[in-house]
C-alpha cells in the first residue's frame, strides 16, 4: 500500500450527489444547547470532516444522524428519504455504521465475534436452525466468517482474532471497532475520533485504512478529528462547529482561511 | 505431555468453527460420553444414580438455562426455580388432561409454558437493569409457587398442591428403573446442551453478548435490544422449564410447589457463579461441584471427627456446607468471576505450552 498521501488528486474517485443532508438540527439537554440550527450535507463517496473545540457538539451531531439522540428540531435526509427522527435500527438497516469516541466494543467477546456481530443485519436464519447449527445456518456462518476474515486481513489483526477484545491494547481496539463497522458494508460510515490517543504510526495506519475504505469500497465517511494535519490531509470538505453552532464549512483550504474558525481555535489554545 | 495441537492446522473456517477444534478435546469428550452412556449404567449403584447423577444432570440443565440469561445475555434473574415449577406443573397437567399425549411432548410443552411465563416476567428487563431486575424476577419467585398452591386445579386438587408425576413411557418402553431414567435424562440434557452451544455460537448468541457488553453499540449495529432480551428470557426459561419437568418426573417423582423456592433459585445461581458465568461447560462444572460438595464435606467431616474422636452435632454438616458455599461464592466473585470453567481453560493453556513456559 502507498503512503497516506492526500487523495484530493485521486482521479479514480468520483464524488456523487448528496447522500445525507441535515437541515436545521437543534438539540438541547435541559438547558444545555448542544446543537443550534445546524445544516450541512454529505456527498456520496466523499470524506467529510467535522471539527471543533471540545464540547462543540460534534459527537452529538453523529448521534443525531444515526438516531441515538433525537433532535428537538430539524430534519435528516438520507438516501432520498426524510426523517423527523432517525432510530438506530432504521439507520443501521439503511446502511449507516459508526464507531464511538470512547471505544464501545463488546469486551467479553473475541475480535472475530465482535466483527461478526457487525454483520448481524445481513444474517437471516431463524432461531431453530441456529440451535441445530445445520444446513442454512452453518452455511451462513461460514459465508459471513469468510467476509469477516477479509476485514481482519485488511486491518492486519489476524494474530488476535480469537482474543477477547478487553485484553487488547487501545490502538488495536480502535481498529477492531472500525472492523465491526465495516462488517456491515455501510454506505455511510461515521467515525468519532478514530485516531484519538494514538501515536504517529498508529495514526498513519488508521489514516490509510480510512482512505482505503473510501477508495476501494466507495464508502462515504463522516469523520470527527482533532488532529488538524490529518483533517487537512484526508478530508474533502470540513464542517466547523463551535458551542453548538456551525461557524465554517468548505474545503480544508477555505476553512483554514476562515476568520471565525481561526478565532475559535485560538480561543481554545490549540 | 499429550495435550498438543502441534501439527493440527485448521485449514478451513469450517474446521475452525467446530465445537472442539483440537483433536485431544474431541477424544476426551468422546471418552466422557462413553463413560456416561456405557460405564455409568454398568457400574453405578442405584444410590449414585438417583441421589447424585440424575439431580446433577437436572441442575446442570437449569444452570444452563440461567447461564443463557445471566451469563450470555447479562440479565440477572432470581426466578429460576419459579420457571422450573411452571415446567413441572405444566408437564404434569398436559399428561393429566390431554389423553394419549407423549411424555416428551409434555416435557416440551412444559418448557414452552415456562418460556411464556419467563417472557412475561422478563418484560421489566426492558426498563430496568441489574439489581433492580433481580428484584423484579423475585416477584416470579414468590408469585408462581403461591399461585400453584392457591389454585387447586394445577395440582388436580391434591393436598398442599403436591403432584405425583405420571410414569414415563415412550413408545411402550417404561422408564421405571434408575438406570433407565438416568439415560433418558442424560439424552435430553445432552441434546439441549448441544443446542445451547449452537445458539451461543450463532447470531443470537452474539446478539445476547452484545446486549450484555454494550447495549448502545448493539443498538447502533441494528440489534433490537428488547426482542433480544425477551428471546433470552424465553430460551432460558424453556431450559429451566424442561429441567423442572425432569426434576419432578425423573428425580423426585412427587413434588410440591414449595420445593421450587428461593433456595433452589439461589442454589442454581451459585452453580452458575462457581461453574462459570457465560460458559456452557461451566454450567456442568458448577452443577457437579454443588451436587458433590455436600457428600464430600460429609465424608471429610465424619472422617475428621472420627480421627479426632469428636462427637458431631447433627446440624454441623449442613452448617459447614453453608460456610463453604459462602466462602466459595465470595472467592469466585472476587478472584475468578469466570469460575471453574475459566480455571479449567487456564490449566489447559498451561498444559498446551508445558514444559516450555512461553
Ligand atoms: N447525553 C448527554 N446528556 C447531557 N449533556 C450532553 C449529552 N451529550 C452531550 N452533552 C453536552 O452537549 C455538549 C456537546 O457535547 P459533545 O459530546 O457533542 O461535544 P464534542 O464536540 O463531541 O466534544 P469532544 O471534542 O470533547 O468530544 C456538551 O456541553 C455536553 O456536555
Ligand atoms: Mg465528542
Amino acid at each position: 500500500m502507498s503512503e497516506p498521501a492526500s487523495h484530493e488528486h485521486n482521479p479514480g474517485r468520483r464524488i456523487g450527489g448528496t447522500l445525507l443532508s441535515v437541515d436545521n438540527i437543534s438539540l438541547a439537554f435541559g438547558g444545555v444547547k448542544a446543537l443550534t440550527d445546524i445544516s450541512f450535507d454529505v456527498r456520496e463517496h466523499e470524506i467529510r470532516a467535522i471539527i471543533g473545540p471540545n464540547g462543540a457538539g460534534k459527537s452529538s451531531m453523529l448521534n443525531c444522524i444515526n438516531g441515538v439522540y433525537t433532535p428537538q428540531q430539524g430534519r435528516i435526509r438520507f438516501d432520498g428519504q426524510e426523517f423527523q427522527r432517525m432510530d438506530p435500527h432504521k439507520a443501521a438497516s439503511m446502511g449507516i455504521a459508526r464507531t464511538f469516541q470512547n471505544i464501545a466494543l463488546f469486551k467479553g467477546m473475541s475480535v472475530l465475534d465482535n466483527i461478526m456481530t457487525g454483520r448481524m443485519l445481513k444474517m437471516r436464519t431463524n432461531l431453530f436452525l441456529q440451535a441445530l447449527y445445520v444446513g442454512p445456518n452453518r452455511r451462513e456462518e461460514l459465508e459471513h466468517r469468510r467476509h469477516v476474515e477479509h476485514i481482519i486481513d485488511f486491518l492486519q489483526i489476524e494474530s488476535v482474532r480469537k482474543t477477547p477484545v478487553g485484553r487488547l491494547p487501545y490502538g488495536v481496539q480502535k481498529r477492531v471497532e472500525l472492523g465491526r463497522a465495516l462488517a456491515a458494508e455501510p454506505r455511510l460510515l461515521l467515525l468519532d475520533e478514530p485516531m484519538a490517543g494514538m501515536n504517529i504510526e498508529e495514526k498513519q495506519d488508521m489514516c490509510r485504512f480510512v482512505l482505503d475504505v473510501n477508495d476501494e469500497f466507495g464508502t462515504t465517511i463522516v469523520l470527527i478529528e482533532h488532529d488538524m494535519g490529518v483533517v487537512m490531509d484526508i478530508s474533502d470538505r470540513v464542517v466547523v462547529l463551535d458551542y453548538g453552532k456551525k461557524i465554517g464549512d468548505g474545503t480544508p483550504g477555505e476553512v483554514r482561511a476562515n476568520k471565525a474558525v481561526i478565532d475559535a481555535y485560538l480561543g481554545v489554545a490549540h | 505431555m499429550l495435550y498438543r495441537e502441534a501439527g493440527q492446522f485448521r485449514t478451513s473456517y469450517e474446521a475452525d468453527q467446530q465445537i472442539f477444534p483440537i483433536r485431544q478435546d474431541r477424544i476426551a469428550f468422546a471418552l466422557l460420553m462413553a463413560v456416561a452412556v456405557v460405564g455409568v449404567p454398568l457400574f453405578a449403584s442405584d444410590y449414585w444414580l438417583t441421589a447424585i447423577l440424575i439431580p446433577f444432570l437436572v441442575f446442570a440443565l437449569a444452570s444452563l438455562g440461567l447461564n443463557i440469561l445471566t451469563g450470555y445475555a447479562g440479565q440477572l434473574s432470581l426466578g429460576t426455580a419459579a420457571f422450573m415449577a411452571v415446567g413441572a406443573f405444566a408437564a404434569y397437567n398436559f399428561q393429566l388432561r390431554v389423553p394419549g399425549i407423549p411424555i416428551l411432548v409434555s416435557f416440551l410443552l412444559g418448557g414452552a409454558s415456562a418460556a411464556l411465563v419467563g417472557v412475561a416476567f422478563g418484560l421489566p428487563s426492558l426498563r430496568i437493569k441489574g439489581f433492580y431486575l433481580a428484584v423484579a424476577t423475585l416477584a416470579a419467585q414468590f408469585f408462581v409457587p403461591w399461585l400453584l398452591v392457591k389454585v387447586g386445579w394445577f395440582s388436580n386438587y391434591s393436598a398442599s398442591g403436591v403432584i405425583t408425576a405420571q410414569k414415563i413411557e415412550i413408545l411402550g418402553f417404561v422408564f421405571d428403573s434408575p438406570v433407565r431414567r438416568y439415560l433418558l435424562v442424560l439424552a435430553i440434557v445432552a441434546l439441549l446442551a448441544l443446542a445451547a452451544k449452537n445458539l451461543v455460537r450463532s447470531r443470537i448468541g452474539r446478539a445476547w453478548m452484545a446486549v450484555r457488553d454494550m447495549d448502545v453499540a448493539a443498538e447502533v449495529i441494528g440489534i433490537r435490544i428488547m426482542r433480544t432480551k425477551l428471546i433470552a428470557f424465553a430460551v432460558s426459561s424453556f431450559y429451566c422449564g424442561v429441567a423442572g419437568a425432569l426434576y419432578a418426573f425423573a428425580y423426585l417423582g412427587s413434588v410440591e410447589p414449595d420445593a421450587f423456592n428461593l433456595d433452589l433459585s439461589f442454589r442454581i445461581l451459585f452453580m452458575v457463579i462457581i461453574g462459570g458465568v457465560g460458559s456452557i461447560l461451566g454450567s456442568f462444572l458448577g452443577a457437579a461441584f454443588i451436587t458433590l460438595l455436600p457428600i464430600l464435606l460429609e465424608v471429610l467431616l465424619h472422617g475428621g471427627a472420627g480421627l479426632l474422636g469428636l462427637n458431631l452435632s447433627p446440624g454441623t454438616p449442613s452448617m459447614m456446607q453453608l460456610v463453604v458455599f459462602g466462602g466459595l461464592i465470595i472467592f469466585f466473585l472476587i478472584v475468578e468471576p469466570h469460575g471453574l470453567a475459566r480455571l479449567w481453560q487456564i490449566a489447559k493453556e498451561k498444559l498446551r505450552l508445558w514444559p516450555f513456559p512461553y
